[in-house]
């Protein structure tokens, strides 16, 4: 657990990095710090590690004050990531994801067999092994600095900015892969990012900071979208928030109807007669769906031909059971029949469902938390109104 | 003139010393040269790799690097010949120690710009997020410089070691000048008895000298630098493992919670 | 050695403080290898450079030429300088007392350190601004001269700075095989040295050469702002 207590970072001009900063990231979870440029969030992180002293207050690292300690032993105990990774030109990539342990004075040999584990649990093929920074692309060597702040197994992870250096493709399979790292981990994790998606999308905590170094809300991301602190926190987290939170609430059960598919191979004259109206699911023979196939408009010459990957048109996104109904609904709006499609563990077709029905699935859920938001609303007024402001 | 220089290198006679017609051979002047150089080089990288890691690494005294580079506008004959007067003449019994120490002051002199420069520069050039990274793992002053910015800094170290060996030898050619050893004896006795085969000869074997101490160094800097740093290696990117999946992807979000 | 031994002059004085003396007394003489000197240190640069530039933008523009042009200039880089002004005259013709291996030698020896820098100042100049250029319609010349020039110009004018003020040291070491210039100065200095040693024209050349070094160079920087203003600019 990491606690700031009225941490205060003010530089010899005068500027106020960083102002009475007082909160608590949990042990075992993932807290972002997220805000725009000159707040100080990059400065918060920092102190943690002490790259950066602060002026006042003090940090507690599982109740030990962070300055008992020697900077680098502390930092040896924390691992630590940044933007563009800055992995060590003259190392091969394994001897850098060995470093803390060989300056922990661990054996060689075990150091880089732990390494190579390491390697192959950030996602990189073990070949990589031998090469050198150089060699790699931006996002593999992204991973390198991930292995390398795991390889001494510390409790406490600092990341700043890590994924932001890569392209969007790129980020968003870092970002997966890295929840389901520390869905293994359970590391306690210091998170900076100046995007507020990313913010929303791996914390479990969130500390929207103010330019000044204030803390302008800490909440999980829903409360962040449904209950914004003040209006900055409101502006910073942007428009569409009302969909945004959808990604928050889980699908559950939800009523769908069969669809009646058709096995890529059969002829189309078989796909008109399966479908529903003018389109048609096609699966493979492991009932995955691989798109849908406009039946209804195609003439009738056509209709001896098998069905063939060409023809398909593939616009829909896929609901993957247990999944939010933001997913759901993006799945019914995206597909070019009007209904989502949704799919077990395995890909393979459960049924669908049109883009109505998502919605009043929406609504009933919506009234309830309508009633619990004005029930909120009234106890938070009384408790203003009774303690003296 | 040119086959009149070949006969003059061919000949046996002059790889031979004979004390008594007052001539040194070529090996023997060789051994000089080097000798002069490389003790020039050792005190000046004994100097200036300690003061430019010091400056590189912690930023401070930068004004010692262009100051220390200004000496180059002073013509080391001029030196050679300034120093030569003022020392020699304490040195009455042993005359060579009189020219000796004048000269070795200027080699070092004009070898200390060039290592000073480059192991500053190479230091300075390591990148900030390496060095930054350096330290949030945990290291120590001491180890970002020795195991993170050293190594990395050793390509532009070499240069300026390569370009100081250069300078240093060239001016040991001109320290015979006075009467010290070196393939500098073939230029100047030449020069003073107008056997010009003999100086054009010690133009070649300084040339030649240059040249493979030079060679020998590189070779030395290739097996010590490490490819990460200079880039040498066949540039295959495996697969990536970044490439996106299928066509019809799931939107990729995870259940919260 | 030839030259002939002067007098010791009316001054008499052999402090090193005494070299302006030595010089009123001897102005001619030192100001004749002044001018010599400056001559000859600011010629080789000048052809040098002019050499260079081709050929620094032919290594650049047709890659393959690039390893070849670097080392062999590379190579004659590292020969000694001294060991270039003896090898020259017999390569040219020449012979071995004749003055004209200084600025020839010294001339290959610039056009050694300027190529590469000329090739690596105008591979300095980005992509997009050559792409730029090009599609406004410069044509190659004119990009050249127009574009990519001025922007390698700090690169080669640092190449220059260097190229200039070892010439000015490296004529001086010509004065000891008999050449004219202020290196003469040692050369008087060190025979006029019996038995005790004079100092005033050995200092003064040491003064005379640091002066036109530092002179030259600042004419470089100076001629650098003036093609480079933009520089001013953004620094301010």
């Amino acid at each position: 657990m990491i606690r700031f207590e009225s941490v205060t970072k003010r530089y010899p001009d005068g500027t106020l990095a960083v102002d009475e900063l007082s909160l608590e990231a949990p042990s075992g979870e993932i807290t972002v710090f997220v805000g725009p440029s000159g707040c100080g969030k990059t400065t918060s992180l920092r102190m943690i590690n002490r790259m950066i002293e602060p002026s006042s207050g003090r940090i507690l690292l599982d109740d030990r004050d962070t300055a008992s300690l020697k900077p680098s032993e502390l930092r040896r105990g924390i691992g630590y990531v940044i933007q563009h990774a800055g992995l060590f030109p003259h190392r091969t990539v394994v001897d850098n994801v060995a470093t803390v342990p060989y300056l922990l004075g661990e054996n060689r040999k075990q150091a880089r067999a732990r390494a190579m584990e390491l390697l192959e649990r950030v996602g990189l093929d073990p070949a990589f092994a031998k090469r050198y920074p150089a060699q790699l692309s931006g996002g593999q060597q992204q991973r390198v600095g991930v292995a390398r702040a795991l390889a001494a197994d510390p409790p406490v992870m600092l990341m700043d900015e890590p994924f932001s250096a890569v392209d969007p493709v790129v980020r968003e399979q870092l970002q997966n892969e890295f929840l389901r790292l520390q869905a293994e981990l359970h590391k306690t994790i210091v998170f900076v990012t100046h995007d507020i998606d990313e913010a929303i999308k791996l914390g479990d905590k969130v500390a929207v900071m103010r330019v000044g170094g204030h803390l302008a809300q800490l909440a999980p991301p829903a409360e962040l979208l449904s209950r914004p602190a003040d209006s900055f926190v409101a502006a910073f987290v942007g428009r569409d928030r009302g969909y945004r939170a959808l990604g928050f609430a889980e699908a559950g059960e939800l009523p769908l109807t069969d669809e009646h598919p058709v096995t890529v191979g059969a002829t189309v004259r078989e796909a008109r007669e399966r479908a529903h109206d003018e389109w048609a699911l096609v699966v493979d023979g492991d009932r995955k769906p691989l798109g849908w196939l406009a039946v209804g408009r195609l003439p009738d010459a056509v209709l001896a031909d098998p069905v063939s990957e060409e023809l398909l048109n593939l616009g829909g996104t896929l609901a993957r059971t247990g999944g939010s109904l933001r997913s759901v609904l993006d799945a019914a709006l995206s597909s070019p029949s009007g209904r989502g499609v949704m799919v077990d563990d395995g890909g393979r077709l459960l049924g669908t469902i049109t883009a109505g029905e998502v919605l009043d699935r929406i609504e009933h859920r919506a009234s309830a938390e309508r009633e619990k938001a004005v029930e909120q609303a009234v106890e938070d007024h009384l408790a203003r109104s009774e303690s003296p402001s | 003139m040119i086959s009149d220089v070949l006969t003059w290198l061919n000949d046996p006679a002059h790889w031979r010393d004979r004390p008594y017609a007052s001539f040194t051979g070529i090996p023997s002047e060789v051994l000089a040269h080097l000798k002069f150089s490389s003790i020039a080089v050792l005190i000046a990288l004994a100097i200036a790799v300690p003061a430019g890691l010091a400056i590189g690494h912690t930023g401070r005294g930068t004004s010692v690097v262009s100051t220390v580079n200004a000496v180059r506008a002073i013509p080391t004959v001029g030196l050679l010949v300034l120093l030569a007067l003022l020392i020699s003449p304490h040195f009455y019994g042993r005359t060579d120690l009189g020219y000796v120490l004048p000269t070795e002051i200027v080699l070092v002199l004009i070898a200390i710009p060039p290592i000073l420069a480059n192991t500053y520069a190479g230091i300075d050039n390591v990148e900030p997020a390496v060095r930054d990274a350096a330290r949030g793992m945990g290291m120590t002053g001491g180890q970002v410089l020795g195991k993170v910015e050293l190594p990395n800094a050793l390509p532009l170290m070499f240069s300026g070691l390569r370009s100081a060996t250069l300078q240093v030898i060239a001016t040991a050619t001109i320290a015979s000048y006075f009467p010290l050893d070196g393939l500098g004896r073939y230029i100047y006795d030449g020069y003073a008895q107008h056997d010009f085969p003999q100086m054009v000869s010690g133009g070649v074997l300084v040339a030649l000298l240059a040249v493979i101490v030079d060679l020998v160094l590189a070779t030395v800097q290739r097996f010590v630098v490490s490819p990460g740093v200079t880039r040498r290696f066949s540039k295959k990117t495996a697969a990536s493992a970044d490439a996106p999946t299928g066509a019809l992807r799931t939107t990729g979000e995870v259940a919260t919670g | 050695m030839t030259a002939v031994i002067t007098a010791a002059p009316a001054s008499a004085n052999s402090s090193p403080w005494h070299f302006w003396g030595y010089f009123m007394d001897n102005r001619g003489e030192d100001l004749h290898f002044l001018w010599l000197h400056f001559y000859l240190s600011v010629l080789p640069v000048v052809v040098g450079l002019l050499i260079s530039l081709p050929l620094g933008y032919v290594a650049r523009r047709y890659k393959w030429t690039y390893p070849p042009i670097v080392s062999v200039t590379g190579l004659l880089y590292t020969i000694p300088s001294i060991a270039l002004f003896v090898i020259v005259p017999p390569i040219f013709g020449l012979s071995s007392l004749d003055p004209k291996q200084v600025p020839i030698a010294l001339t290959i020896y610039s056009v050694a350190l300027l190529t590469r820098v000329v090739a690596d100042g105008l591979a300095s100049v980005s992509e997009e601004t050559q792409l730029a250029a090009t599609a406004m319609g410069y044509g190659r010349l004119r990009r050249l001269v127009g574009v990519e020039l001025p922007i390698a110009a700090p690169v080669i004018a640092a190449g220059l700075r260097v190229a200039m003020v070892s010439n000015v040291s490296l004529v001086a070491v010509a004065g000891t095989i008999g050449m004219d210039n202020l290196g003469r100065l040692f050369d008087k200095g060190r025979q006029l040295s019996t038995p005790d040693p004079y100092y005033p024209p050995i200092v003064l050349g040491i003064v005379l050469c640091v002066a036109l070094a530092l002179v030259l160079d600042g004419a470089i920087v100076l001629g650098n702002r003036v093609i480079t203003p933009w520089r001013r600019a953004v620094a301010r």
